[in-house]
């Protein structure tokens, strides 16, 4: 669906459940330069509404689109700051 | 027809009021706009950087209990808050190094728990739910107590260990993890509380 978003760098939090998914995500976007794109993997579910909510909530970082499908969760998160 | 001369009256209120407004009074409020406006500006500035910062007072130490303080802590550590987590009573063993292993889960006082109290009270049967949920935990790729700390630690959580329950539990500074400040009160966790923006009592 969204192919056409290019990521930087992929995360795979394949497996782990809250908070785990978040906290890396931030982990993993610590590490990038402004406007790489992070890709994140993930079988939780919970995933989904976790992330939007801590990227609407926190600074410097904007979520680009959200995929599901097979039992995946697929983020795409842009560094902004 | 009563709308009418409700209008009018309210037209012939205004018009007095205004007549009776001085330079004065319009100066002085003037003045009270600039002053308000200038307060709301400084309230701004000190919002600007809008860091959230949050407190949790952590008591409990069973494994259960463990779990709500540090899961909020390592998310709100992500969220690029300023977190302080301070450990009282036996939430001291979620730091104590030795001790976090080996977090139990009681099998009695819980009524959720699919087993009777008379029989949870059995000797064993702490460790044997702890064990019932350790599984579980691992089963379900739930993050580890150690895991959580590590993780919390690396983003900068502030653990704090209360000095008067250390002693009162004859513990030695030492024996917490590296990182974890101790020679804190009461003062201290009210002091970061009076600041934050989301103070929790687990």
């Amino acid at each position: 669906m969204s192919v056409d978003i290019s990521a930087t760098e992929t995360l795979d939090v394949k497996g782990e459940n809250c908070p785990m998914p978040v906290v890396k995500t931030k982990q993993a976007i610590d590490d990038l330069a402004v406007d790489d794109v992070l890709e994140v993997v993930a079988t939780d579910s919970g995933s989904m509404s976790d992330i939007a909510g801590w990227a609407d909530t926190t600074n410097g970082v904007e979520l680009l689109d959200q995929v599901e499908g097979d039992g995946v969760y697929k983020h795409y998160v842009r560094k902004t700051e | 027809m009563s709308t009418d001369t409700d209008a009018s009256e309210t037209e012939d209120a205004a018009a007095t009021a205004a007549g009776s407004v001085s330079p004065e009074d319009v100066a002085a409020l003037e003045a009270r706009i600039d002053e308000l406006e200038d307060e709301l500006a400084d309230v701004r500035t000190d919002e600007g950087d809008d860091q959230g910062k949050m407190v949790i007072i952590a008591t409990k130490g069973t494994l259960d209990m463990a779990y709500p303080p540090l899961i909020l802590a390592s998310t709100a550590a992500a969220f690029g808050w300023d977190v302080t987590v301070f450990h009282t009573f036996w939430g001291l063993d979620i730091l104590h190094e030795e001790r976090s292993q080996n977090l139990q889960l009681s099998a009695v006082g819980n009524p959720n728990m699919p087993m009777p109290n008379a029989l949870g009270a059995l000797p064993g049967m702490d460790r044997l739910t702890t064990k019932m949920m350790e599984k579980r935990i691992a089963d379900n790729d739930t993050a580890s107590i150690q895991e959580l700390i590590d993780t919390s630690l690396d983003m900068g959580v502030e653990f704090q260990a209360c000095q008067m329950t250390i002693d009162l539990m004859d513990y030695d500074e030492d024996d917490f993890f590296d990182g974890v400040t101790t020679g804190v009160g009461a003062a201290s966790a009210l002091g970061d509380m009076v600041d934050a923006d989301v103070q929790l009592l687990v």
